[in-house]
């Protein structure tokens, strides 16, 4: 746990390798669209993709997009990945009918803040509600804390998603993702 | 030729045109007035009409014409709608398929709740913005002839286009199309992957 908050705060810190197993997973499950608004938690998975050539990168404006986009590719016969962060979970609130309704797959990795170790005040309020507004709108949730147990929690919720057409995120807690404390990397 | 120059248009002649022999063309179209016309031109499998989802019809067109390259993608939407998502024509921009054209009807008006004037009455030009964020196919379209234009450009799928629709806010009868968002996704995915798409 220590090591893990480390690699957040730490620029030089050893590289965790849970982002290349978030990959090696979606590989697996054939996702071959990633809409994202990146978050750093996101970042060494958003360069994998980007170097990945059966893979397109959608940059969006904003998260509610990729889940209409992500929409458009299961009618289109292609899986895809959402990427986004906590606060992005609220811009897509009721975009999310559309999945529910539909019976579409829709499969979310969620980078949180206002959660374990969190130094900003401003981040509470969609940190904590990002798992009930989630639920409230009928996706299923998993949330993971232990580095160990990222990759085996995104595969099965990958299965969850596109064998029984339901919106599914994965919540990638801080204690995985390191707290950032921007007084700290200020003093760098 | 008609007479005034600055006649609207009327809706559903315009989605008749833009989907007349439409092969297999593929229909997303927005919630609200533009579902009612698509609907009114024909209910299809192939088309996907929303009754929610304000502001994501443009981006679902993206995420379709990707996964069917081949395949052409019409996005059929209100000005309303596009508004609320207008920051999408920039990924749209950005990825460019050459199969999706977005067909605005623009009526300058929110005409589900009231007929309320949208920020286009105002003068907000949309094909502006799509010409901004990178559309190069981007206009604003007053007669029929160009709706005929508009019509083989995206049936044909030379790149991305975009057009702002000057239409008369009249209200029509509503025509609609199944409700069950089960049932269009099931038709849609059957007609356009075939039987695969009830076994994953």
């Amino acid at each position: 746990m220590a090591e893990a908050a480390k690699a957040g705060s730490a620029a030089q810190a050893p590289l965790p390798t849970w982002p290349d197993e978030i990959y090696r997973v979606l590989k697996d499950a054939g996702i071959r669209q990633v809409a994202m608004v990146p978050d750093a938690g996101h970042s060494r998975l958003i360069r994998s993709f980007e170097a990945d050539p059966e893979t397109r990168v959608v940059t969006l404006t904003t998260e509610e997009e990729g889940v209409a986009m992500l929409a458009g590719a299961w009618l289109g016969g292609e899986r895809g990945v959402l990427l986004l962060q906590s606060s992005g979970v609220g811009n897509c609130i009721n975009m999310l009918s559309l999945p529910v309704i539909c019976h579409m797959p829709l499969l979310m990795i969620v980078t949180m803040r206002g959660d374990w170790g969190e130094f900003n005040p401003w981040q509470i309020p969609m940190g904590q509600g990002t798992r009930p507004s989630l639920e409230a709108m009928g996706v299923i949730v998993n949330k993971v804390d232990d580095p160990d147990l990222v990759a085996s929690t995104v595969q099965g919720a990958a299965h969850l998603a596109f064998n029984t057409w339901k919106p599914v995120a994965v919540l990638l807690g801080q204690r995985v993702l390191g707290a950032k404390n921007f007084k700290e990397l200020a003093r760098k | 030729m008609t007479a005034n120059p600055n006649a609207l248009l009327n809706r559903r002649d315009v989605v008749n045109e833009l989907v007349r022999d439409r092969a297999d063309l593929l229909v997303i179209a927005g919630l609200g007035a533009p579902n009612w016309d698509v609907s009114a031109a024909g209910d299809h499998a192939n088309n996907f009409p929303l009754w929610g989802a304000m502001g994501g019809a443009s981006m679902i067109g993206l995420g379709l014409a990707l996964a069917q390259p081949k395949r052409k993608v019409l996005v059929i939407t209100g000005d309303g709608e596009l508004l609320m998502n207008v920051g999408s024509l920039a990924p749209i921009a950005v990825e460019a398929p050459k199969n999706l054209t977005i067909a605005v009807l623009d009526n300058e008006r929110f005409g589900e709740t009231g007929m309320q004037k949208t920020p286009t009455a105002s003068g907000v030009d949309l094909a502006a913005i799509a010409t901004a964020c990178g559309i190069r196919t981007s206009r604003i379209v007053r007669t029929m002839a160009e709706v005929t234009e508009l019509r083989e450009l995206a049936h044909e799928g030379r790149g991305t286009a975009f057009a702002q629709i000057k239409i008369n806010p009249e209200a029509l009868p509503f025509v609609m199309p199944p409700a069950d968002g089960v049932i269009l996704t099931s038709r849609f995915r059957q007609s356009v992957l075939g039987d695969e798409s009830l076994f994953n």
